[in-house]
């Protein structure tokens, strides 16, 4: 890996390391943030994390800024040396460097959760101004500054004045991308006489084909090829698991977005079967597939395999798995298996999904109609 | 084997004192403190109590002067916390928060922060339903860590994970087990490498590792799933023997006197045999059937819960059934057991004490915590420590004091 040190330099808030310590504090970074699988790594990061922990609070902001593009296992590792490099200092304000930590918040760029722990730093030294900063974040990047924001903003409703209310949470939901943060809103919303459309929030894949029963017997059809996962033709059409079966269209008018398989395909068990959905957009953009079930299923994008899981009927929520891919411009086609065991309690019946492709932070992207 | 040789073959596990708490359910893993603790309880026996930052189901641990003690916070639960408390007076000796890297969906009674930390006696170990895992010295500075959730990405459960850790022959024992990528593997302490990683049953398990007398001396990591109970080497994983007769995978087994009360068609006793060969049964009571609460052991007595709060006794010696007693409320803890009286908190956050007499249970004092209490409390230094979502308990007297 290269050495972190020119890259904090380039951003002006690593320079001025204590004499006699910069390579050293370079190299602890560089091992810190060389942490990958497995524990690959650790033994490294942990004499380095050592030499980072024992930085002055001065450098609390350097070592904030270490952790964009680190992986996830270094961000912890980086994250627990600047905690006890600011717990070392104590909370003051007259011991944390401010100036430095706010400007860094305020700096989108960084990593999300760098920033999100600044504030709370910046907060532990001076919650007034941090709780005047907290409405800046309304639209943030980062998924935790953008919660506490819209939290802050609901909060801050008083439900007696229906007319200052309604617009207030309407810009809350708005902003607003965790799921029980929007169902909150949206509840609040409606005891004031303002409806939400949640599918409209949400942004469900709501128009799909579907095609089944294929045999998932004993769970074997999880992991067995059927003929979609090969090609989608519209037209074709295959041995199911009781004859031969087609594509048909089906489109669920389900507020939360449930495509429930037992409606068109029957409501049976070990079975699995399959939906695709088109997506268009006009340009190419990462984005995330997210998808509730508590059945078994894969997902593939493209014909790109992206994640399957045979679990059944432990629970689902919405965006309960999220799958990052790039959407390429123009025709996209996502396929999912959904697959149901056998077990025969009412909690079981189940065989529904909800999927919607959302930006990484939750924004619904609206297909091409 | 003598019971006595199984205590002090246990005993010798981990460089703890005889009244710290190291692990869930104690060093012995049993729930059964030798040291008693008050039993008249009321608001004047809470010694202390502090905030907790976030929810957890973990059982506090103490080793030394030292309380350890897990959270979990955030809208996605996904910020993790490895607290340090004074078992003096409960201030907060230091703090290390975590961003999970595996997924953090839980059942919305339960958390991130359900698996029970481990300590060596130097270093503490702790795991979360996210499947991070994290070793820090007693002073907080970070040893290593592991986001198992994310280097085997279908190792999860979309209720949550809970089994707790153990650490037996230098190795740190982790369960993972769950209906997808399903495994136990043991880890290096020193860096938290993989010293090995073996396949296990693909069905969701919540129960927790416990440790078991072997040949020679050895101490076994016996490993609870649907399918029954394995007694793993920890150096290797290896299965020196099984009991094949199926299992709970909500309660876990307990040890005691040299003997696993196994969670498996009621209650089934099992004795390891002296060279590693399978245990042999002793016996099997369909009628001493837990709930989610783990079976306790105090003297001849094994003591079952069910959720809906009836404890029962039953002999050791046979399974049959001494006693009955209802209690209030809803249970989800693991009672715990000190002095010949049991501690039983329902999920109202109501603690019950009940004295265990040879034909009959008694509630001797009840005392209100006011707070949903899901977790297993723990014992030491004379005291009950018991945890909430939002607060943490040390309930006693001085020593000295009448109980």
């Amino acid at each position: 890996m290269k050495s972190a040190y020119p890259f904090l330099l380039a951003f002006g808030l690593f320079a001025f390391p204590p004499a006699g310590r910069s390579a050293d504090v370079s190299a602890a970074l560089d091992n810190v943030r060389s942490v990958g699988a497995e524990g690959q790594g650790n033994a490294a990061a942990a004499k380095a994390w050592r030499t980072l922990a024992d930085l002055p609070v001065s450098q609390l902001p350097a070592l904030l800024l270490a952790m964009d593009g680190a992986n996830d296992y270094a961000a912890n590792w980086l994250r627990s040396a600047a905690e006890v490099v600011a717990q070392r200092a104590g909370s003051g304000a007259a011991t944390l460097p401010l100036p430095a930590l706010r400007e860094f918040l305020l700096d989108v760029r960084h990593h999300p959760r760098a920033r999100r722990f600044a504030f709370e730093l910046i907060r532990s030294a001076d919650p007034v101004a941090a709780k005047e900063l907290l409405p800046r974040f309304l639209n943030d990047p980062g998924a935790e500054l953008r919660r506490d924001a819209v939290q802050a903003l609901v909060d801050g409703v008083a439900a007696a004045d229906k007319s200052a209310a309604v617009p207030r949470l309407q810009e809350a939901l708005a902003a607003a991308r965790d799921a029980d943060q929007i169902e909150a809103i949206a509840k609040r919303l409606g005891e004031l006489d303002t409806p939400v459309d949640l599918r409209e929030v949400f942004g469900w894949v709501t128009r799909w084909k579907v095609v089944g029963p294929f045999d998932n017997m004993g769970g074997a059809g999880f992991e067995r090829a059927f003929p979609p996962e090969q090609s989608v033709d519209p037209k074709a059409e295959y041995p199911g698991k009781t004859g031969s079966v087609t594509w048909r269209e089906y489109e669920t008018v389900n507020e939360l977005g449930l495509v429930d398989l037992n409606k068109p395909i029957g409501a049976l068990k070990g079975v699995a079967g399959y939906a695709v959905a088109e997506f268009n957009v006009d340009h190419a953009q990462p984005v995330e597939i997210r998808l509730g079930t508590e059945n078994g299923w894969k997902v593939w994008v493209n014909g790109r395999f992206l994640f399957g899981r045979d679990e059944y009927h432990r629970a689902n929520e919405i965006d309960q798995y999220r799958m990052p891919v790039t959407l390429q411009p123009g025709h996209n086609v996502i396929l999912l298996k959904l697959c149901q065991n056998e077990q025969t309690e009412d909690w079981a019946k189940g065989w529904e999904f909800q999927l919607r492709v959302t930006d990484p932070l939750g924004a619904p992207i609206r297909p091409l109609r | 084997m003598h019971p006595s040789l199984a205590a002090l073959c246990l005993a010798l596990i981990l460089p703890v004192a005889a009244d710290d708490w190291p692990r869930f359910r104690g060093a012995n893993g049993d729930g059964f403190s030798s040291v008693p603790v008050a039993t008249h309880l009321d608001a004047s026996a809470i010694q202390w109590s502090v905030d907790l930052p976030g929810r957890g189901l973990s059982s506090p641990i103490i080793v030394g002067d030292r309380l350890f003690v897990t959270c979990s916070s955030g809208g996605r639960q996904d910020r993790l916390h490895v607290r340090c408390h004074s078992v003096a007076d409960g201030h907060l000796l230091w703090e290390r928060q975590f961003w999970a890297t595996g997924r953090t969906m839980t059942h919305e009674k339960i958390c991130g922060a359900v698996p029970t930390p481990v300590s060596d006696g130097r270093r503490i170990f702790a795991l979360f339903s996210s499947n991070d895992c994290v070793a820090l010295d007693f002073d907080g500075n970070l040893l290593w860590y592991r986001g198992l959730g994310r280097d085997y990405p279908n190792a999860s459960n979309s209720l949550g994970m809970s089994s707790s850790l153990v650490y037996a022959g230098d190795t740190l024992v982790a369960l993972v087990e769950n209906d997808s990528e399903s495994f136990t593997a043991g880890f290096y302490p020193a860096d938290g490498l993989n010293r090995w990683k073996i396949e296990r049953p693909r069905k969701a398990n919540w129960t927790s590792p416990t440790l078991v007398p072997g040949a020679g001396g050895r101490t076994l990591v016996a490993v609870q799933s649907a399918k029954g109970l394995a007694a793993l080497d920890p150096s290797s994983g290896a299965t020196v023997w099984s009991y094949d007769e199926g299992a709970s995978t909500v309660p876990s087994t307990t040890v005691s006197g040299g003997r696993l009360y196994v969670p498996s068609n009621g209650l089934t006793v099992l004795e390891p045999g002296a060279a590693g060969e399978p245990p042999k049964q002793v016996w099997r009571a369909p009628q001493l059937r837990p709930g989610t609460a783990s079976p306790v052991v105090v003297g001849d007595q094994v003591l079952v819960l069910n959720d809906g709060g009836i404890l029962t006794a039953g002999s050791t010696v046979d399974g049959h059934r001494l006693w009955q007693l209802r209690l209030k409320g809803s249970m989800t803890s693991t009672p715990v057991a000190a002095g010949g009286h049991l501690f039983c908190i329902n999920e109202e956050g109501l603690v019950q004490v009940v004295r265990l007499g040879p034909t009959a249970g008694e509630v001797v004092s009840e005392m209100p915590l006011g707070q949903t209490i899901l977790g297993t409390p723990s014992i030491a230094r004379g005291s009950l420590f018991v945890r909430s979502d939002h607060r943490l308990w040390r309930i006693g007297r001085p020593a000295g004091s009448p109980l």
